[in-house]
């Protein structure tokens, strides 16, 4: 090979860069250590984590079982080691289960059409307020209080340089639910979009009907946010929603401190143009044989680079694909059986405890810690192996004295009545 | 003559919708061990749906069917070549899957106690560290969750930083040979784009930039080695002149695969830049993604860096919110957390040494394989290339044939096309990016397939304008998949 | 090819004008440049356009175009029948496939665009 190149050692295919801009050293990292060595190191890691603790968090990122058909699939080179599918006769797996997912998330949402992914539920809401704005030409996005902080932390983030002002609106304090004066009286001419989650983040389902009315009343979009996917096997679609904007974890993706996850955006098919993200459609190809490619994609920055809808380009796909199978293992019966046996855990416990809000929650609720601090329960608790809710003071200064707990089917009767006796 | 592949069977499989029939299962789930629980009465009867109409109901066997049927429609890196130039498909090492399992990493609640957390912090700390002394820049942070994220992270944080110097400026200067995602972030950021001309070489003309380089630019984002897979020889004359305006230096790190232990950018003058973990560091592009793009700095922007960050004391490590001058969250906790693990294990493998390596061999190569088809197709820049070859399609074009139709030739041959009509800036681009992890052997049947097409055309163009021929789905219908948008799918 | 009682511009638009009345559309080298169109996205009636700022877009499967306002005006009408049948552009440039009508601001404007002698020279040119 050199020969062919014309050069006798590799080095001198660099000889044509500066010396300036030359490394002439070694890079400054350990020498390179084998399987055995690197599975150890990450063991160890991994020991110095919550291992073989029960836990009560929720608040976006969820403990659901993964049946054990989602790393078999995604774990086959073909899907796991493939680019993204822009040579349609090559990739007719990937688009087919892409068709699949699109299909099945508005079947959850009661959307007409869903993208291929996004990077996750968080960065999904920007992009969502984004596409409402063009689609209404008004600017000002007005979102809940209720909705997870970290997600409205990333709107304020993506917000701020597209002259796109951003206004919160509260929730009820004795219920928890959306305080839908607060936005009535906030609404205005211009704004666009009105963001809204349920459950939202106490737990809490929301009423998507009533702020619809209210958002469309004024010429702006409803944009709906899920956390917990789960919810849609038990809970009316939000259909009166024009936007749906969700994070899939709770659909047989790991929790793995933070991600990847999924995010998906789906909406009312006259919005379809104005979305954000990769989608797949249905065709022919030249044997007259039903066939996939991506389409619509003079959407994307590869073909209107600044004046695209986003800027995404890589997405989600092999999670969007765990979510997939996630949904076919559990089907039509098994994810209204799973979202059934959510919501008897956390009833059980919120039972025995006494929930903050009075408003419908599914699988997580907010409590007052009695006595002493959500911070000093949580530390009792460690001493038994429970991790307990996540303190709220952190994201509402008002609830400093509350922690969001949560149960799925994965907790454990044993372990809700060891936190209750703590709690209490 | 096809060396590489033969035809076989692939069997048929109908949508998961239509091979569904009510009452099969392919789930179980335990006994409850507390209470069942009405729905109408806990959530309110209005709030509860009917069935979710129209989704599966399939067995267990049939769940694998299908999806193990699907999967075989897809070519892959496990089949061989994948030389998409820009998109650095090299092998993806299953040991960066099996650590990316670990139960106490792979089961980490985002929220978990710090205390309980340390693992996962050490992670991200050492991979920050290895970031930071690969690029020569002086912080990293790991939340972007991918390239383009990256990037927008990157132009806030040059914002954030001119703001504070008391103008943010309004420009931002792309060459016309970026990726599209390069112009896209700049205008989230709230900049306007004003595209460059490329010099004769490919590179950035000198004098042209030092007349658009004005008081109100804020940055020059390059890629570099450029999409021409040629490095920017004059890329420490254009920091200066940026840097002596005020503006800043952003590189798109998609191309970092030329230059891992060989150069870095911070000794070169870039202020600010990302990497695709799922192209240098192998990270699986899994048919599109996850993927992550961690943004390296110099000093001067850490301040800026999106909140939360990585902070030592002591023993412990903890996460640092308040900082008055970050830009805010980019994602929701603290990056592709899974992707990083991945990225940090293929470090670990390859150690300093054995990643200078790879990257000679990725350009070794890459200029194989110019040398072997310079003779059959055009070239249209001499600059030396590094880990990538930009053809033009100008000879095969005389006789009808395009870079679409050879790349649709190319997978009759057994290899996945390389990049089509990219970068803009070459008429009918072929771009070829081989990557360090294939052997000789792989690589001299791609350019003998190559080749063999280059003789097609000269004897039977129309044959090579209608290809593929041995894959089971012929050329798709694009325009009426575009035309008539069918999304999802209906009942009949 | 080209009628001769239409004016075109450099960027292959062309307009047809009675008075004040005014027909927009792209020419029949611009369709076969674009290849097979598949959506059309027009302004709204009473949009005010004018002459050499966009006023809407022409795309194929891979690419977007620009539709460049020939003159000063404002749209009285669009071509509905293009939301359904893109492919229109493709077949019938110059008839079927118009894209706008508009009320022209000064109808003195048009003298200053191609006849369609000087445009199959043009077009000619940039082949």
């Amino acid at each position: 090979m050199l020969e062919t190149c014309g050069v006798t050692s590799p080095d001198e295919l660099f000889a044509h860069l500066p010396e300036e801009v030359r490394l002439n050293r070694t890079l400054n990292l350990p020498p390179g250590i084998s399987e055995y060595e690197i599975v150890e190191y990450f063991r160890s890691r991994a020991s110095q984590c919550a291992l073989g603790y029960a836990s009560f968090l929720g608040a976006g990122v969820y403990n659901h079982f993964r049946p054990v058909l989602v790393d078999t699939v995604v774990s086959r080179g073909e899907f796991l080691t493939s680019y993204t599918p822009y040579q349609a006769e090559i990739a007719q797996g990937t688009l087919t289960a892409i068709f699949e997912f699109q299909t099945m998330i508005c079947q959850l949402t009661g959307m007409d059409v869903a993208n291929a992914s996004m990077y996750d539920g968080s960065t999904a809401v920007p992009e969502a307020a984004m596409m409402a704005v063009r689609a209404t030409g008004k600017a000002r996005v007005l979102i809940a209080k209720s909705v997870h902080p970290e997600y409205r932390e990333v709107l304020s983030t993506y917000a701020k340089h597209q002259a796109m002002p951003v206004a919160e609106f509260g929730y009820v304090a004795e219920s928890g639910n959306l305080d839908l004066e607060d936005l009535e009286s906030k609404m205005d001419a211009l704004t666009g979009a009105v963001i809204i989650q349920t459950p939202n983040f106490f737990g809490i389902v929301e009423q998507v009907k009533a702020a619809a009315e209210i958002a469309h009343r004024h010429g702006a979009l409803l944009i709906v946010v899920f956390t917990e996917a789960v919810s849609l096997g038990l809970l009316e679609p939000p259909a009166d929603a024009d936007i749906v904007a969700g994070e899939l974890q709770s659909f047989a993706i790991s929790p793995s401190y933070g991600g990847p996850y999924a995010g998906i955006i789906a909406t009312k098919e006259k919005y379809i143009r104005q979305m954000p993200g990769r989608l797949v459609g249905q065709t022919t190809d030249s044997r007259g044989n039903r066939a996939f490619c991506l389409t619509l994609s003079t959407r994307e920055q590869h073909i209107r680079r600044e004046k695209a809808t986003s800027n995404i380009c890589t997405n989600q796909a092999l999670i969007a694909l765990m979510a997939t199978v996630f949904m076919t293992v559990y089907g039509k019966q098994g994810l209204r059986e799973l979202a059934e046996q959510n919501l008897a855990k956390a009833h059980y416990l919120a039972g025995k405890l006494k929930p903050r809000f009075s408003g419908k929650f599914f699988n997580e609720f907010v409590v007052r810690a009695e006595g002493k601090s959500p911070e000093e329960i949580n530390k009792t608790l460690l001493k038994k192996k429970i991790i307990g809710g996540l303190p709220l003071g952190r994201f509402y200064p008002e609830l400093a004295d509350s922690m969001l707990l949560c149960a799925t089917e994965t907790t454990k009767r044993a372990d809700m009545d060891a936190l209750v006796e703590v709690q209490a | 003559m096809i060396k590489k592949v033969t035809t076989h069977l692939s069997q048929n499989e109908a949508l998961l919708f239509e091979r569904s029939s009510p009452g099969k299962k392919a789930y179980q789930l335990p006994e409850l061990d507390v209470p069942a629980v009405d729905a109408a009465v806990a959530l309110g009867a209005e709030n509860v749906r009917q069935e979710i109409e129209g989704f599966p109901e399939i067995s267990e066997v049939e769940a694998i069917r299908h999806f193990t049927r699907l999967s075989t429609w897809n070519y892959a890196i496990d089949y061989g070549m994948y030389p998409l130039g820009s998109c650095t498909m090299k092998y993806n090492p299953r040991i960066n899957e099996v650590v990316a399992r670990t139960e106490g990493l792979a089961w980490a609640h985002p929220y978990q106690p710090e205390s309980l957390s340390q693992g996962c912090m050490q992670v991200m700390e050492s991979l920050e560290a290895a970031l930071a002394e690969i690029c020569g820049m002086d912080a990293v942070t790991l939340q972007p969750a991918a390239g383009a994220h990256g990037e927008l992270t990157g132009i806030l944080l040059i914002r954030a930083l001119l703001e504070k110097r008391g103008n943010p400026r309004q420009k931002i200067l792309i060459p016309d040979s970026a990726h599209g995602t390069n112009p896209a972030s700049a205008a989230i950021a709230g900049y306007a784009v004003e595209s460059i001309k490329s010099s004769e070489t490919g590179g950035v003309d000198l004098s042209a930039l030092e007349q658009l380089v004005t008081g109100d630019v804020a940055a020059l984002m390059v890629t570099n080695p450029n999409t021409l897979g040629v490095f920017e020889n004059n890329i420490v004359r254009v920091a200066e002149i940026l840097h002596k305006k005020g503006a800043m230096l952003y590189m798109d790190g998609a191309n970092m695969n030329a230059l891992v232990g060989i150069a870095r950018p911070g000794d070169f003058g870039v202020d600010v830049m990302h990497l695709n973990l799922h192209k240098t560091f192998s990270t699986p592009h899994g048919g599109g993604g996850p993927g992550a793009g961690p943004v390296a700095v110099k000093k001067v922007l850490e301040p800026f860096l999106p909140t939360p960050r990585l902070k030592r004391a002591g023993k412990k490590l903890a996460f640092d919110y308040k900082r008055k001058h970050s830009i805010g969250r980019v994602k929701a906790y603290y990056g592709n957390f899974g992707v990083l693990v991945r990225a940090l294990a293929y470090i670990q493998a390859h150690g300093g040494p054995g990643l200078r390596n790879a990257t000679m061999d990725a350009v070794l190569n890459a200029v194989y394989i110019r040398k072997a088809l310079e003779p059959y197709y055009d070239l249209p820049y001499q600059s030396p290339n590094m880990h990538e070859v930009v053809f033009s399609d100008s000879r095969q074009a005389k006789l009808g044939v395009r870079t679409g139709d050879i790349a649709k030739r190319l997978i009759d041959y057994g290899f996945h096309p390389y990049t089509v009509s990219f970068p803009m800036i070459v008429h009918g681009a072929l771009m070829i990016e081989p990557t360090e992890t294939e052997g000789k052997l792989e690589i001299d049947s791609f350019i003998d397939a190559m080749i063999s097409i280059a003789h097609e055309i000269e004897t039977d163009p129309r044959m090579v304008k209608n290809a593929p021929y041995n894959t089971r789905t012929s050329r798709v219908d694009e325009v009426t998949a575009a035309r008539k948008p069918v999304l999802r799918w209906k009942p009949a | 090819m080209y009628p001769d009682n239409f004016r075109y511009t450099k960027e292959h638009e062309w307009v047809l004008a009675d008075g004040d009345a005014g027909t927009i559309g792209i020419t029949d080298h611009a369709q076969q440049e674009l290849g097979d169109i598949v959506y059309v996205d027009l302004p709204k009636v009473g949009t005010r356009i004018e002459a050499g700022k966009s006023l809407g877009s022409v795309e194929s499967v891979k690419a977007v175009s620009d539709i460049y306002a020939p003159v000063n005006g404002e749209i009285t009408e669009i071509n509905e029948s293009l939301a359904d049948a893109p492919e229109k552009l493709n077949t019938d440039p110059h008839g079927a496939a118009w894209l706008v009508k508009i009320r022209l601001s000064n109808p003195e404007e048009i003298q200053h665009l191609m006849s369609a002698a000087d445009y199959l020279s043009y077009v000619g040119a940039e082949k």
